[in-house]
């Protein structure tokens, strides 16, 4: 929901915090999450992932979380599905050239960056393109598979 | 400017050390010569003298030809149909790439095709949205952002392989290139935006229109701040505007565009609004000609294109070096009417 995101937006430090917080709960249990296999929790884990970030940030499912360097404003919700910054377009008002009653996500990026410690600099990492593989999968999944270096 | 090594009008300049491309543009700019570009609207059409026709008016007077990607997301003939048209005669074409309506096969695909037809310069941009021309019905692609096409298309030339990893037998040669818009919100993303282009592969920036000096001043010092500054080659849009009315108009209906409300006010208080707007073009690119970092400007004249040559010849910007276009370099014929008189 539109409000929602917003809202989520203005409270990019303490979602930040949170995440950060699940993030090593879900390593704790990843001995736990080995017994019953990635396979099996991945169907449960994109449910999960698709209600809560779904209502929170307007999540669009890509499977690749950028959400803690783009100041927790879902970057797929641009038109133009921006993953780098904002394009050339915005409007005088900070809305968005495609959708003008749209908050530009990038704008909002900017905003819920400076809320988040690091969250500027994070800004400046260059995103590689997107990999349409993983739309509809489980990003908790792999993120944690990423910090362990279980996958590359 | 003609080269020492350049075997035939127009045709691929030998690559020298530290260049990437076999193209003009590129030797232009490492020369340190001020660059002029200028922006070719495609035609509706699948006659190819319409392109020529269309190139020819600024024949003198630009270093390289911009061919638009359904610009304002309307269509209109490929930019890569009318780069390989442009090649044919020797042109120099920078060719635009937008991500609106190719995934990122086609666009590798594209690179390779564009290079091997003698394009030397891509522009890799994002593109516009569907909804902002003629065509709202379509369905938009962005399977790339304008910063990972760079990157693949800088993978391509440097790495010779494609995104996949699969090797190239032969890199296409091209000087790559990007946008960025230095009038547009937020600012402070301006000039981080452009280090991610360097970044990624950027090693030329054609602007959107800049009308407020100021505005582009601030932003060439937070480029500067980034210390980016001498890391890529700055062509500033610049355009010519027709009339108060066309002034109002671009700057309520195009998003990004930002013209002040000075100049909208003097060309309100002109007697001749037409030649007003070229003058106060000239100015601009008198003005950013003389800014650090500049190196030099991208004209478009959108429906008056006749006009570059005229705008760019009063700007002086060129200190007499004439560009190459067809027919240049040719021995002048001489056609002596004295013989053909009869006592």
């Amino acid at each position: 929901m539109y409000r929602v995101r917003l809202w989520s937006v203005r409270h990019a430090r303490g979602l930040n915090r949170l995440y950060r917080a699940l993030e090593d709960l879900l390593v704790r249990l990843r001995p736990l999450m080995r017994l019953v296999g990635d396979k099996r929790l991945e169907r449960p884990f994109a449910a999960l992932e698709r209600g809560t970030k779904g209502f929170l940030f307007d999540c669009k499912m890509c499977g690749q979380c950028v959400l803690s360097s783009t100041g927790m404003s879902c970057p797929m919700n641009c038109p133009k599905q921006l993953r780098n910054g904002p394009c050339g377009g915005v409007r005088a008002d900070g809305n968005c050239e495609v959708l003008p009653d749209m908050k530009c996500v990038w704008v909002a990026a900017w905003e819920g960056g400076q809320r988040i410690p690091g969250g500027v600099e994070s800004m400046r990492t260059v995103q590689f393109a997107v990999d349409r593989r993983l739309e509809g999968r489980s990003s908790w999944l792999r993120a944690l598979r990423q910090r362990l270096g279980e996958e590359p | 400017m003609k080269f020492h090594d350049e075997p035939a009008p127009g045709a691929p300049l030998p690559i020298l050390p530290g260049h990437v491309s076999p193209g003009r543009l590129e030797r232009v700019l490492r020369a340190g010569s001020f660059a002029v570009t200028a922006e070719l609207a495609p035609p509706d059409s699948a006659d190819p003298d319409e392109v020529y026709a269309r190139a020819r008016i600024f024949d003198g007077y630009v270093d390289a030809i911009n061919a638009t990607d359904g610009s304002g997301a309307n269509c209109h003939m490929s930019s890569m149909g009318v780069c390989a048209l442009l090649t044919r005669a020797g042109y120099a074409p920078i060719m635009q790439v937008s991500c609106r309506d190719r995934n990122r096969i086609g666009i590798q695909g594209d690179i390779l095709g564009a290079a091997a037809m003698g394009v030397c310069n891509v522009l890799c941009l994002t593109g516009d949205g569907v909804q902002a021309g003629d065509h709202p019905q379509a369905k938009p692609v962005f399977d790339l952002d304008s910063i990972s096409l760079l990157r693949i298309a800088r993978s391509l030339r440097d790495e010779q392989r494609f995104q996949s990893g699969r090797k190239l037998t032969t890199a296409p040669r091209v000087f790559l290139g990007a946008a960025e818009n230095p009038s547009a919100l937020p600012h402070e993303w301006r000039a981080l935006r452009l280090l991610k282009k360097i970044e990624a592969g950027a090693q030329f920036i054609q602007t959107q229109y800049c009308y407020d000096m100021p505005l582009l001043r601030a932003f060439l010092r937070s480029v500067e701040d980034l210390g980016a500054l001498d890391k890529v080659f700055l062509l500033i849009g610049v355009g010519p505007l027709r009339s108060a009315k066309a002034a109002d108009w671009m700057r309520t209906n195009v998003p990004g565009i930002h013209i002040p409300d000075a100049l909208v006010e003097r060309l309100r208080g002109a007697k001749d609004p037409v030649r007003e707007g070229r003058d106060i073009c000239i100015e601009i690119i008198q003005e950013v000609r003389a800014m650090n970092g500049v190196h030099g400007v991208h004209v478009m004249a959108y429906r008056q294109e006749e006009s570059v040559a005229e705008i760019i010849d009063r700007s002086g910007v060129l200190a007499g070096r004439v560009p190459w276009y067809p027919g240049r370099d040719r021995e002048p014929q001489r056609i002596d009417i004295e013989d053909k008189v009869t006592p």
